[in-house]
């Protein structure tokens, strides 16, 4: 991501001019709690038996080991009618999401985007919907034209919003009106805490218009071990009546060769009983940090969204550039956030700070931006 | 427990025993339309759909997806692979065919991967996003090992999951306008990714796709393409010591090709994933040859090095001195390919590349190396002795065996069919491949003896 080299850059410069300070990173979205022990033992298992004859393995399938597809499929999309063979095992949602070829910056790769307008900080092609407090972070799709391809998170980064059932029935509805593939970024469902869909294949009809993408980086902090997966039902037809399925599944055997297969020993274990009860864990900590930031800014005066279903709080500064709101926050008190417009141009005037870190520094963060911004 | 078992038990490519070529049986879809806004009304049909009733999408289908001729070849070997033996339940099947590594990583390796597993769940040494490029203590080895004295730096050279990723990454970097050139027969993901990429026309059987030069490798030229036949093309793919020939460029070669590209303007992407495999003192690497610098990207892999065919870990160099025609560094658009497209390549896999590289790690990978070469000696000979002409397998872990006049498929599957050994049809490899059978090395030496005592008993 571009924005994360800005951010890191912008680090570097402020820890050279301010050596003694110690600097609270909440910017980039960085899981920093350790792995639970039963998934790590899985894995350097499975790594010690790659040294044995009985327990040496060379090339998976391509589309990933079939005992984690089912496991994925059963543990996430139990009673939504998928099935193993509609997942496939990534190395993560980033590098599927290009491997669909979709979102502004690799579709702008890809070629789809057209030009980049400095005035409106838009690619000329694509088609942004607006998402802020004053639609309650769902686009108006009644102003909204079509086209073939809508990527949609939810819950989302950055803004933390979590669609509502009928929000994505409507999205459900819109995209079979047009005949438009959805790609459902569900990366954050397992934050979810207030009974929003986590899948939107608990949307009925879904199946026969969205892909929907995910990933164990923050459900299970495997951000540097890399494990993902992307679900594409075998309902979901091109116009001509191709299954997408096919298409993805000859994308991934020409352009990939699976996911590690210790990375696939992890993520089994992460499904394991006591595996996932540990990963939920995790997640509940950082919920808990999510819950400090958005008391901390909502304590100052501020008008904060998110921290309630994803670990992300974004942060409402009306009428400011969010590049000065950045700046300003790290200039007094050494916290690195990130700028919304980083995320588009309706980020504007936000500020994205991420739920990640360990407690001590969520709480120091906390203590300092009070100290400074309360009155 | 049961987790290791439910791993252990996996079989190879379940794509292509589920998918066989580009269709995929239909999982009936629920016969209920949505209930229409206006009327309200819901209408249920009981009768099982037919694809004239299925929903479609008005997405239209990338043609260029459409260009390709069934599936990647090594799932359809799979898939053969698994019909026979549904067919023949009690026959040993050995597998000649994919170029899977078959014998345990070197215990210094599988254990740093360990430790650096085991060292996640720890305050300490937990550690989330690494760089893309990836880390750079591993960075800088494959830098020393490979490219010492080659002026090759760190900050050259990416971190991949695997070459075949990197083919791909590098098709997006150059985009759908550049023209692509080939060895013939060649690793099919070059010519794929390049379809994918809208680089190409339509097939035509024999011939391969319009607008690919495909350069002819045959026993009649030594395996390297008469460059003075070769239009001029933006990119040329070659790989040395070559999968499947098992033939490697010499220095004089190399150099021809390198002029080649100075004069017209060209990018090599150079593949040397079988480098380490060689017997004799051909380069190792394109960047031995003077220039090369700034016309080539060179490409590799642990897999064949190391077993990690599974784990998933390799590298792509680019030279700083590599521009585009407007003078752009190519590393710079590949720096920002990796940072959108990919997320680096697996910690626990890049723990275990820089323990290959350590002292006990090269040696270790030595022994397997040497281990596969001793399997290829065995092929060689065993088709030799049965008046076969034999090519390769002195450089690399691939045995490449003449079959004039008869259509490669057609022997595979003789030899499928009448020794249950697996092998890959040299015309998966592209026209140039027709008459040919490509025989892998890897594999344990018991069932390599056992398919060489087979091949003797039928071509005896």
């Amino acid at each position: 991501m571009v924005i994360a080299l800005q951010i890191s850059s912008r680090e570097l410069e402020h820890t050279k001019k301010y050596p003694n300070e110690k600097v609270i990173s909440l910017g980039i979205g960085d899981t920093t709690e350790p792995l639970p022990e039963v998934i790590t033992s899985a894995m350097s298992d499975f790594t010690l038996a790659l040294s044995t004859h009985e327990g040496y393995r060379g090339y998976g399938a391509e589309q990933g080991n079939k005992t984690l597809r089912k496991a994925i499929a059963e543990t996430f999309y139990r009673d939504l009618a998928v099935n193993d063979t509609e997942v496939f095992v990534s190395d993560g949602a980033q590098c599927d999401i290009s491997r669909l070829q979709a979102y502004i910056d690799s579709s702008v790769i890809i070629g789809q985007a057209g030009d980049f307008q400095d005035g409106t900080g838009k690619y000329q092609n694509i088609e942004y919907m607006e998402c802020g407090p004053q639609n309650h972070f769902f686009p108006d799709l009644s102003k909204t034209p079509k086209t073939d391809v809508i990527f949609f998170c939810s819950p989302h980064n950055p803004t933390g919003h979590a669609a509502s059932r009928e929000q994505l029935e409507h999205l459900v509805e819109f995209a079979r009106e047009n005949g438009s593939i959805i790609v459902y970024d569900s990366a954050y469902a397992a934050y979810i805490t207030d009974g929003s869909p986590r899948s939107i294949y608990e949307i009925p009809g879904a199946k026969e218009v969205a892909i929907e993408v995910s990933s164990f980086s923050k459900l299970a902090g495997f951000t540097g071990v890399r494990l993902g997966w992307t679900v594409v039902p075998h309902e979901l037809l091109f116009s001509n009546g191709f299954p997408v399925i096919n298409d993805f599944n000859r994308i991934v055997c020409t352009c990939f060769n699976g996911a590690s297969n210790v990375a696939q020993a992890g993520g089994l274990a992460c499904l394991s009983p006591e595996g996932y009860k540990a990963m939920l864990s995790v997640v509940g900590y950082y919920m808990e940090n999510a819950n400090i930031l958005v008391d901390t800014f909502a304590s100052l005066g501020l008008k904060v969204y998110g921290g309630v279903n994803a670990p992300y709080v974004w942060v409402h500064f009306p009428g400011s550039s969010s590049w000065d709101r950045f700046n300003e926050i790290l200039e007094k008190t050494h916290i690195i956030t990130v700028p919304g417009s980083g995320f588009g141009p309706c980020g504007e005037e936000f500020i994205r700070v991420s739920a990640f870190g360990r407690r001590e520094s969520v709480l120091e963060a906390s203590a300092r931006l009070k100290d400074t911004f309360l009155p | 427990m049961s987790l290791m078992n439910q791993l252990l038990t996996s079989i190879s490519s379940s794509s292509s025993a589920l998918l066989g070529q580009d269709h995929l049986f239909l999982t009936r879809p629920k016969n209920v339309v949505l209930p229409s806004k206006k009327s309200g009304l819901c209408k249920c049909i009981a009768a099982p759909s037919t694809e004239k009733t299925a929903y479609k999408t008005k997405v239209s289908r990338n043609e260029n997806m459409g260009k390709l001729q069934a599936g990647y070849l090594f799932p359809e070997i799979a898939r053969r692979r698994a019909a026979h033996m549904l067919k023949y339940p009690d026959a040993q099947v050995i597998s000649l065919g994919i170029g899977d590594t078959t014998e345990p990583i070197p215990e210094v390796i599988a254990s740093a991967m360990a430790k650096r597993s085991n060292s996640l769940a720890t305050i300490e040494g937990y550690s989330g996003y690494g760089a893309e490029q990836g880390e750079k203590l591993l960075r800088a080895k494959v830098a020393s090992t490979f490219y010492a004295n080659l002026g090759i730096e760190e900050d050259d050279v990416f971190i991949s999951d695997g070459a075949k990723s990197d083919i791909s990454r590098l098709q997006v970097l150059f985009g759908s306008d550049v023209t692509m050139a080939v060895q013939d027969p060649s690793y099919p993901a070059y010519v794929d990714s390049g379809v994918i990429m809208g680089q190409t026309g339509r097939y035509q059987n024999n011939v391969g796709y319009a607008h690919i030069e495909y350069m002819k490798c045959t026993p009649e030229n030594g395996f390297f393409p008469d460059l003075s036949a070769v239009s001029r093309t933006d990119v040329i793919f070659f790989c040395s010591p070559n999968n499947p020939t098992g033939s490697a460029a010499s220095r004089d070669q190399l150099s021809q090709l390198v002029q080649f590209a100075k004069d017209n303007g060209t990018i090599i992407i150079y593949d040397s994933a079988y480098a380490l495999y060689m017997s004799d003192d051909t380069p190792k690497s394109i960047f031995e040859i003077p220039g090369a610098k700034e016309v080539a990207i060179e490409i590799s892999s642990f897999s064949k090095y190391a077993g990690f065919t599974g784990v998933r870990l390799g590298w792509t160099v680019i030279p700083k001195e590599l521009q585009f025609s407007d003078g752009f560094p190519v590393a710079k658009d590949f720096n920002r390919i990796v940072c959108t497209c990919f997320n680096g390549a697996s910690n626990i896999a890049q723990a275990g590349g820089l323990a290959c590289l350590s002292p006990a790690g090269l040696e270790g990978m030595q022994e397997v190396i040497g281990f596969y070469k001793e399997n290829t000696r065995i092929i060689v000979e065993t088709f030799q002795s049965l008046g076969f002409n034999v090519y390769g397998g002195k450089n690399a872990p691939y045995v490449w065996v003449h079959f004039p006049g008869q259509s490669s498929w057609d022997v595979f599957g003789e030899i499928l069919e009448k020794t249950h050994v697996v092998t890959t049809p040299g015309s998966g490899f592209g026209p140039g491949g027709e008459g040919f059978i490509r025989v892998s090395a890897f594999g344990h030496r018991a069932n390599v003896l056992e398919a060489c005592r087979r091949f003797k008993e039928l071509y005896k």
